[in-house]
């Protein structure tokens, strides 16, 4: 019996459809998920996965099958019909596209926004950004160019200016001497931002962590209590907001199992939020090339539960005053980069030969 | 000239003498002939890209172990900075403009470009351009600071080395600005009288929407360039924060040409690829039109998701969304050609030659780059693999597959044109089989490796991550392999290969109406549209289009000919020949 095509083409939109639905769950490509919003971007993932595997077996499947089916035969010169186009057909094959990204588009637009990416706080204290609301247009030119010194409180130099005057990280940042932007115009509309996820904006996270990338090592210092590290740790189910900058070159912050990532840019402040929510060691590393020992650029973060975090503080407060002590007393301007960081390096794993070839 | 003799000329293997022959010495002089400068393109680019090629394999020999045991730290960032940066701008973009430069005005029925000293000016200003990045290494500094170059670090790393690469990627951008002139200029004004715009080949159209990018795009590059070379020698600080710079507006002027870029080196392939496969589906294209305008509508969009690239930078939350959406929308020309290849592959009597094959490993190869290029484009996603494996993957899978394949399927289905000689099948075939296999053995893992959290441009890894790394490296291996087939196959069919006739593929648009090679001039007289560029399978199609000469001296000729019963006495595919 010969099984008319339409079945055929039944069965076998059924089968692809089983087909990407089960991988698209099952396809083991991504590590732990680590944060609150990991979940979320790793369920965008998958249903871009499904959509993903079913184009590629459907194109794939088609060009393998019309290459071989419509192989020319030995010594046919005949030429096949003259088919020129189906405007039905084209229109099908454009909208399907389509709608599928758009689907796509609105899908991540909402995952975006649930992240945090829309944090309407950081929007409304952008005084730019009012601007630009006023006249469209100018949002983009406000990125490009040098604007006009507003009047407005500039939120972006009143955060550097906090930050530089943080006893903590003051004299890292002045190592090197690398002023702020001045004039950088306002947070909300060009610093890099993930902010509070929706029902977090606006409020101040649980907990605030400075983080400095230079060539090759991370700092972070806890503003609230004065602690200065190279291993962050962070307590599971709290809101944790990362400030960041860089001293020299561009750094970019990333963790695979948070599913974050922001450059840490010379001269500007970004700032991430975001929950974590499993406990574990996980890998910080940076992601944008800094040098040549860009790839020996890693910390350590510590995901744990509340109590042994509070204990970590503590410990820390003790070893981070003395710290603090020999920074102040010694003018780093009188070190070398290597005795300088000496204190930092120690327990960032970062071997004393890596950073004495770094800064010969 | 009676039926049997325009036959013969058409279809016969060449009995002239050579017709199109030149003295060797033409090829390294500034020779003004369009197909001398296309050939010159062609060889000199695959020369850069053998050297990029062997970049490539240091590289991935250095990530084989996750240790930096191979070369210096330094040195692997030079490495791969060279080997971008050389299969970026010495390779593939130049490598469109050398088909473009044999083909357009062979396509279009005119005799040469319209400056040709000009086109010449543009080619010689690459080996140059290419020597000058190649002795950065010998000299001891080459560039390390990526083919992005961002500052501030390439303001900190070596001047002397980013000052040659600026100095080389300004000349060659500057040579792809000439060549878009001259083949904008050269597809407006010297097509013969009987072809619109609609009765232009595909690769036409492709090359029409490249070179207005290029055009739009190049000198935003060349600003970027030039001020950052001013940082970089004069101390001023545009871009450099010590001095109040901003480090963002740079990747702002770099990407608004470097995401464009992509699509100049992928627009004139998928042109090349449109004429490869009806020829030897023996099918009309499917949705002329829409190929046509899909090329256009991909260089316009192509202007307008830039900062897809910075979505981990410095651009406001609002805007992430903007790029997205632009970026999305692309996919949608790109997926109207691709589904306009299958269809016109779909009940076709599909000769599966080299190039047919190649064209083939460009399509399925390419939806895989396109797939993961539109999971890149959703910022939350994007967020995580940006700057890692999956980025590698996902722009070899573009690069490779798309380009690189659409050139190697080029030039076997225009090298009997080229040197009036065929290609060795075997190993044409070989040498496909090997690229498949090493294409995918390379850059498929580095999808997984990217999401897992290996991080890109890093000469020391994770030791968890040995393993795929172990394969993506012998895959690289295959593929240094797999060009020694296609270069001594080239070589020797080019001198002792099979004479091809005229027109060994009984295709229909205008470069096969005349000699292989062709002749100084091209054509004999001014060629005259006898059918469309496609009207494959059709019986009478030359009544329906319009001869535009009274007294057509080829008219009635060529095209018709060929669909008429083939002579006996000469297969009419290659294939059947033995
Ligand atoms: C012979 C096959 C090739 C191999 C084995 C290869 C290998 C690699 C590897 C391992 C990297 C990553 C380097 C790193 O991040 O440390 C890389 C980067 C790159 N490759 Fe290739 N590649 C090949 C061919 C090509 C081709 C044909 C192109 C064409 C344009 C190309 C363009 C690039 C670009 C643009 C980068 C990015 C470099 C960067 O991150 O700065 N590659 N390649
Ligand atoms: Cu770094
Ligand atoms: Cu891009």
């Amino acid at each position: 019996m010969k099984i008319p095509s339409s079945i055929w083409t039944l069965l076998i939109g059924i089968v692809l459809t089983l087909a990407s639905l089960w991988y698209g769950q099952n396809h083991g490509l991504l590590p732990a998920a680590a944060t609150d919003e990991a979940v979320l971007v790793d369920n965008l993932f998958n249903a871009m996965m499904v959509i993903s595997t079913g184009i590629f077996l459907l194109v794939e499947g088609v060009l393998i099958y019309s290459a071989f089916k419509y192989r020319r035969r030995a010594g046919d010169n005949e030429d096949g019909p003259p088919v020129e186009g189906n405007v039905p057909l084209e229109i099908l094959w454009t909208a399907i596209p389509a709608i599928i990204v758009i689907g796509i588009s609105v899908y991540s637009f909402d995952v975006y926004n649930e992240i945090g990416g829309f944090d309407p706080h950081a929007i409304h204290q952008a005084p730019m950004n009012q601007e630009s609301m006023a006249m469209p247009g100018s949002a983009m030119a406000a990125t490009l160019n040098d604007t006009p010194p507003s009047t407005e409180p500039n939120l972006n130099q009143e955060k550097s200016d906090e930050a530089m005057q943080d006893p903590a990280t003051a004299e890292v940042r002045n190592a090197d001497q690398i002023p702020q932007l001045r004039n950088a115009p306002g947070v909300g509309s060009v610093a890099p931002t993930i902010g509070g996820t929706p029902d977090k904006a606006g409020k101040p996270a649980g907990l605030q962590v400075n983080v400095t990338g230079l060539q090759y090592a991370w700092i972070f210092t806890y503003p609230e209590t004065g602690i200065t590290t190279g291993e962050m740790h962070v307590p599971i189910g709290r809101e944790v907001e990362i400030n960041m900058t860089a001293n020299d070159v561009i750094h970019a912050f990333w963790v695979p199992e948070f599913r974050l990532k922001q450059d840490a840019i010379p001269g500007r402040q970004s700032e991430i939020r975001f929950t974590p929510k499993k406990a574990g060691d996980y890998t910080l590393i940076c992601a944008e090339l800094c040098g040549p020992y860009h790839g020996a650029m890693r910390a350590t973060v510590v995901v744990e539960p509340e109590e042994a975090f509070d204990k970590w503080v503590q410990e820390q407060l003790v070893a981070s005053k003395e710290t603090l002590n020999q920074a102040v007393a010694v003018n780093p301007a009188n070190l070398s980069p290597n005795e300088f960081l000496a204190p930092y390096t120690k327990d960032m794993g970062i071997q004393p030969e890596i950073l004495h070839q770094v800064h010969k | 000239m009676t039926q049997a003799q325009v036959q013969e000329t058409a279809n016969a293997p060449a009995l002239l003498e050579e017709p199109g022959i030149r003295k060797w010495q033409d090829y390294f002089s500034f020779n003004t002939d369009h197909k001398v400068i296309g050939i010159q393109y062609l060889v000199t680019t695959f020369i850069f890209y053998c050297i990029g090629g062997v970049m490539a394999d240091l590289v991935r020999t250095e990530l084989r172990t996750p240790e930096v045991d191979f070369v210096t730290p330094e040195v692997y960032n030079s490495l791969f900075t060279l080997h971008a940066t050389i299969m970026i701008f010495l390779w593939i973009v130049p490598a469109g403009a050398g088909f473009a430069n044999f083909l357009i005005p062979l396509m279009i029925g005119a005799k040469d470009m319209a400056f040709p000293r000009l086109n010449a000016v543009a080619f010689w200003m690459i080996p140059p351009a290419g020597l000058l990045l190649i002795a950065s290494l010998v000299v001891g500094d080459a560039p390390d600071a990526g083919w992005t170059s961002y500052p501030p670090l390439s303001l900190v790393t070596g001047q002397v080395g980013e000052g040659i690469w600026i100095m080389s990627v300004l000349l060659l951008g500057t040579s792809s600005i000439l060549g878009a002139i001259n083949f904008l200029v050269t597809l407006l004004k010297m097509r013969i009288p009987g072809m619109g715009v609609h009765q232009m080949p595909l690769f036409c159209w492709a090359m029409f929407a490249t070179s207005a990018l290029t055009l739009v795009s190049t000198p935003v590059l060349a600003a970027g360039l030039i001020l950052l070379a001013f940082d970089l020698l004069a101390g001023t600080t545009f871009f450099n924060p010590t001095g109040g710079g901003d480090p963002v507006v740079y990747q702002h002027m770099f990407w608004f040409y470097s995401h464009p870029a992509v699509y100049i080196m992928i627009l004139p392939f998928f042109g090349a690829i449109s004429e490869i496969i009806p020829v030897h589906s023996r099918k009309p294209i499917f949705g002329y039109k829409a190929i046509a305008y899909s090329s256009l509508a991909i260089s316009f969009l192509g202007l307008i998701v830039w900062a897809h690239h910075m979505f981990t930078s410095g651009i406001p939350g609002w805007l992430r969304m903007f790029f997205m959406i632009t970026t999305m929308i692309i996919a949608v020309p790109t997926g109207i050609k691709i589904f306009s290849w299958l269809a016109t592959m779909w009940g076709g009597k599909i000769r599966l030659n080299s190039a047919m094959l190649f064209a083939i490993g460009f399509v399925g190869t390419f939806v895989i780059g396109g797939i993961s290029g539109v999971m890149l484009a959703a910022v939350p996603f994007d967020i995580h693999v940006h700057d890692t494996y999956f980025v590698v993957a996902h722009l070899h899978y573009v690069l490779f597959g798309g380009s690189v394949l659409g050139i190697y399927a080029a030039i076997y289905h225009w090298f009997p044109k080229m040197t009036g000689r065929m290609v060795n099948e075997f190993w044409g075939k070989v040498h496909f089989a090997l690229t498949i296999v090493g294409l995918n053995m390379t850059f498929l893992p580095m999808h997984k490796l990217g999401l897992m959290g290996m991080n890109r441009r890093i000469a020391q890894y994770d030791p968890k991550f040995t393993f795929l790394n172990e394969i993506c490296t012998y895959g690289a291996y295959i593929l240094a392999v797999s060009t020694f087939p296609f270069i001594i196959n080239a070589i020797w069919s080019w001198l002792y290969g099979e004479k091809a006739g005229n027109n060994p593929w009984r295709a229909l648009t205008l470069e096969w109406m005349t000699t292989s090679p062709p002749a100084i001039e091209n054509f004999d007289q001014t060629p005259v549209l006898a059918t469309g560029p496609y009207d494959y399978g059709l019986e009478n199609s030359n009544e329906d289009v319009p001869l535009s000469d009274p007294n057509p001296l080829l008219s009635g000729g060529p095209n018709s000919v060929l669909r008429a019963e083939p002579d006996p006495a000469v297969a009419a595919n290659p294939e059947d020949r033995k």
